[in-house]
């Protein structure tokens, strides 16, 4: 029996008593969810449908709806309503939606954002991004092709997205006459695929988006053997995330430290579990510090309560250090901080992760510094199947252990979104490279302390008469880095410095045998350099180092290790033509000839210094006078 | 177990976008239109940084055509909350005397698309919070809520970053600005309900009252200025006394009146519910260029 739904009936009372619609709206809920599917698999249609049966669509936008539909539309003489939510013009050209786009509707109970993402094949990232902030998916599968490669890759990032709700929503049915044989064959298919990604529990739907089948109501005329929810009903009453996020423990990053004058210091944030009343204990973390709430102060007032989701101003009722980046937390139950940790990554930029360089993590509030290690493994969307891999490409899928300059206030994503999932951001660029998800922490950072010596740093400085230094020499291969650096070293030496000389041949007959020349190892053997210079700075020393470190985001690490001012870099700066001419080692001659492969400056770049401490002209100035230049820049020397 | 209604949820967004801009931008504005979204963005930015007054000034990129309301209600706003009120006339437009009639699109061009990126750059403004939704137009939708410009104001559509959980990564190279639109996820009831649960403050000319109105290029228009009109447009026009009130609001002969006797909030919500054009139509901005209008204007360095 079709009932009749009372999902938008609401115009009546906009007319006659405007008031109790408006208070009856006041008081919604949100619920967020995602479509996925593949092209054609009438998503948009789908969406269009929801948007035209809430009435979110004006007679000016129907016209033109009309009128798109005659020009591009796809389905002859009625209604496309696909091409209401098809946005950017070059999209519309090439038929298919190509990033996120967010749509709004409302029924009697629910107010809803729809996240729309594309079902082609090099758009996961999109997909990603949509279903991160979702509470719930929808899953179409087209009646007539089945589970597809696809639908197992939308089920494998709706359930790596840690999305509790799943619907499979089987999509056009009208064109397999509503066969129950058909819908269950599809059901059957999907419960031994949903079991082998994790997917615990999901609400298979037989629908029409094109005719609104099971919609808005259920059972529709044309499949009275259902007897489900209809697509509309199930929105309306499944659990909210936030909702379920209040019986967690309490944490709230904070964002902003308000100090509008010396009687007020609030911390502001977003509470992203638990509950939180005026009087309760509380411990800042890392530092460990504990305090009880004073108040939460807001512009309505003083609240007596506040919960996950809403954005707050917390004052507490001691003088404790806590600053954006720190978590305020439920005093009995914290959560951790570390430094390490396996994750899973989902690489989002056309170039591919680099192991081993330093880019930007974002957590919560927190921005630190993370090195990605090599992935320890690939998974394969399609098979899940895990394959060995050096790095990750765009829109590739993997796990990977990652180390963090400072600790980070983490928990598993699994039990917190707002504090286990990140992004990855290039130094250089920008952009944001990638999403992750933290599994678990590698070790307890706290259980690691560093050793506290009793003769520190400068001690050992002062002993020695000098202010440590790393001088870093960087230039093309034959720029004279190792020949200038050795006279500079000369004239310390004269001068009665404590130095040493690192440098690259004779550290990659050592320490770093292990290492070759594709971009990877070049960021690691840099990476350890910085590591040796920067103890032998804790000794004391002045550190001479001469290697080509031909990229800045090492340089920028290696700088970022050593105590400020410290790190002098210094530009070796040789025209290509000039070094090549040069080729003392004859390697420019092996490079041109295909013998040598990834060598800089000419199959692989440098990427000269923007703003180097100092920069030497090796073209006019002799060695002696280029090391004579360089201590008159570096002095005085203690 | 509290549950949060939509409103509540879409504040502590907003609320938490605005702190995000303001803890890792160097030198954030807000773009302040004196219409009802950023009423109610000045609301949240109350809200967000109460008791402390929203760190950052108000920027007002003004055509000089706007509705008197406006200019009286934008700078007692100002005045009220103890913030720093710029506004910025584009000097080549004042000059050359662009107006709305003899100019049409290049009177928005210049005055407001140029203006912006002038005051922009004027203030070195790193960071510029606008009201705009994404349910008011098709290539909205897609926009992020953190929108990246060149250094030369442009939108590259195929260019955004992902945005993922309440992550936001607002690091920029120097020159390069970002747009911020903390109401990216409000709908225009959303904007009304919260006006009457908060008590927002918005420009009367929302409400209808008997008002001087003339017709032009088929539509109906308010004579806000009557010797002003009468210059530009080389004779007085037409006035005819009528209720009228205004769904969104620009520069006065660019926007679109509408006869109607809702004085009060719920009856403009009502009207807004029942009417059956959409939001935008009342401005003539939308219809150059077809259905893509807006989305070449974005990339053009419209907000």
């Amino acid at each position: 029996m079709e009932k009749n739904h009372p999902a938008y009936e609401t115009d009546a009372l906009i007319a006659e008593d405007i008031d109790a619609y408006l208070e009856g709206h006041q008081n919604k809920s949100l619920l967020r969810f995602i479509t996925c599917g593949s092209v054609d698999d009438g998503k948009s249609t789908l969406i269009g449908r929801l948007l035209y049966d809430s009435k979110m669509i004006f007679e000016d936008q129907l016209a033109s709806l009309e009128a798109d539909s005659a020009r591009h539309g796809t389905q002859g003489e009625e209604i496309d309503f696909a091409l209401l939510v098809d946005g950017l013009a070059a999209e519309r050209e090439q038929g298919i939606t190509i990033d996120v786009a967010y749509r709004f509707f409302t029924t009697e109970k629910r107010k809803f954002i729809v996240a729309d993402t594309p079902g082609h094949e090099q758009y996961t990232r999109n997909m990603v991004t949509g279903a991160s902030t979702a509470d719930l998916a929808v899953i179409l599968v087209d009646a007539r092709k089945g589970v597809l490669q696809q639908t197992r890759r939308h089920s494998f990032l709706v359930h790596l997205l840690g999305i509790k709700h799943v619907v499979l929503a089987v999509n056009k049915m009208d064109l397999v006459d509503y066969s129950q044989e058909t819908f269950d064959a599809i059901l059957a298919d999907y419960t031994d695929f949903a079991k082998e990604v994790g997917i615990e529990a999901f609400t298979p739907i037989p629908i029409s988006g094109f005719k609104g089948d099971n919609i808005t109501s259920s059972p529709s005329a044309n499949t009275p053997w259902y007897d489900g929810p209809s697509l509309i009903d199930h929105l309306e009453s499944v659990e909210l995330s936030s909702t379920v996020a209040q019986e967690a423990s309490f944490r709230m990053p904070v964002q902003w430290v308000n100090r509008p004058n010396l009687d007020f210091r609030g911390f502001a944030g977003q509470i992203a579990s638990g509950t939180v009343k005026p009087g309760d204990t509380v411990r800042v973390v890392p530092s460990g510090k504990t305090s009880a709430v004073k108040c939460i102060a807001t512009f309505d007032g003083d609240l007596s309560e506040a919960v996950a989701g809403q954005s707050v101003t917390l004052t507490l009722a001691d003088e404790v250090d806590c600053s954006r980046g720190d978590v305020i937390a439920a005093g009995d139950n914290p959560p951790e901080a570390s430094d390490q940790f396996s994750s899973t990554l989902v690489w989002m930029d056309e170039t591919a992760m680099k192991p081993g360089r330093g880019y930007w993590l974002k957590i919560g509030s927190q921005t630190v510094t993370a090195t990605v290690q090599p992935p320890k493994y690939e998974i394969d969307v399609n098979s899940l199947d895990h394959l060995a891999a050096k790095t990750l490409e765009l829109n590739s899928i993997g796990v990977a252990e990652f180390a963090t300059d400072k600790p980070i206030v983490f928990e598993p994503y699994s039990q917190s979104k707002g504090l286990g999932g990140f992004i990855l951001i290039d130094k250089f660029t920008n952009a944001t490279v990638a999403a992750g998800m933290i599994e678990f922490s590698l070790r307890r950072a706290q259980n690691v302390h560093w050793q506290a010596t009793t003769i520190t740093r400068d001690d050992h400085a002062s002993l020695k008469n000098q202010k440590p230094r790393v001088l870093w020499f960087t230039g093309l291969s034959g720029s004279g880095k190792s020949t200038i650096a050795n006279e500079v070293e000369k004239q310390l030496a004269l001068m009665n410095r404590h130095t040493f000389l690192l440098d690259g041949d004779n550290v990659r007959h050592g320490l770093n045998k292990d290492l070759g020349f594709t971009e990877t190892d070049r960021i690691e053997n840099i990476r350890r350099i910085g590591e040796v210079a920067r103890l032998m700075a804790d000794a004391g020393l002045i550190v001479l180092t001469a290697f080509i470190s031909p990229f800045r985001a090492e340089r920028q690490m290696v700088r970022e290790m050593i105590p400020e001012g410290e790190f002098i870099e210094i530009f070796v700066d040789t025209p290509l033509e000039v070094a090549e001419s040069r080729d003392v080692k004859g390697l420019y001659k092996k490079a041109r000839s295909g013998e040598l492969q990834n060598f800089t400056g000419i199959d692989s770049p440098y990427e000269a210094p923007e703003d180097p401490e100092i920069r030497v002209n090796t073209v006019d100035m002799t060695p002696l006078e280029a090391a004579e230049y360089i201590i008159a820049q570096i002095l005085p020397l203690k | 177990m509290t549950l949060l209604t939509h409103l509540q949820r879409l504040e502590a967004e907003s609320i938490h976008i605005l702190r995000e801009v303001v803890a890792e931008a160097e030198n954030p504005v807000m773009l302040y239109s004196v219409g009802k979204d950023s009423a109610v963005m000045l609301h949240l930015a109350r809200k967000a940084f109460y008791p402390a007054p929203p760190p950052f000034p108000l920027l007002h990129v003004d055509t000089t055509w706007k509705f008197q309301d406006m200019y009286a209600l934008r700078d007692s706003m100002a005045e009220k909350i103890g913030m720093k009120l710029l506004v910025w006339h584009n000097e080549e437009a004042e000059e050359r005397g662009i107006n709305p009639f003899d100019h049409g699109p290049l009177h928005t061009d210049m005055w407001k698309t140029q203006g912006l990126k002038q005051a922009l750059d004027h203030y070195g403004f790193d960071a510029a919070f606008g009201g705009a939704r994404r349910d008011e137009e098709k290539s909205r939708a897609k926009e992020r809520v953190f929108s990246f410009r060149t250094s030369s104001h442009s939108w590259n559509p195929k260019d955004q970053r992902p945005e993922l959980w309440n992550l936001y990564n607002a690091r920029k190279n120097k020159g390069e600005s970002i747009r911020v639109f903390p109401l990216s996820n409000w709908t225009e009831l959303d904007i009304w309900q919260y006006i009457m649960a908060e008590n927002i403050e918005i420009v009367p000319l929302y409400f209808a009252a008997e008002r001087p109105t003339f017709e032009w290029e088929g539509g109906l228009f308010m004579a806000d200025d009557i010797d002003r009109l009468e210059r530009v447009m080389g004779k007085k026009p037409e006035i005819t006394m009528k209720s009228v009130r205004f769904r969104t609001l620009g520069c006065f002969p660019l926007t679109g009146a509408v006869e109607s006797t809702a004085s009060t909030l719920s009856e403009v919500v009502q009207e807004t519910l029942l009417t059956s054009t959409s939001e935008r139509q009342g401005r003539v901005i939308d219809k150059d260029a077809g259905g893509a209008g807006m989305e070449k204007k974005k990339q053009e360095g419209y907000f």
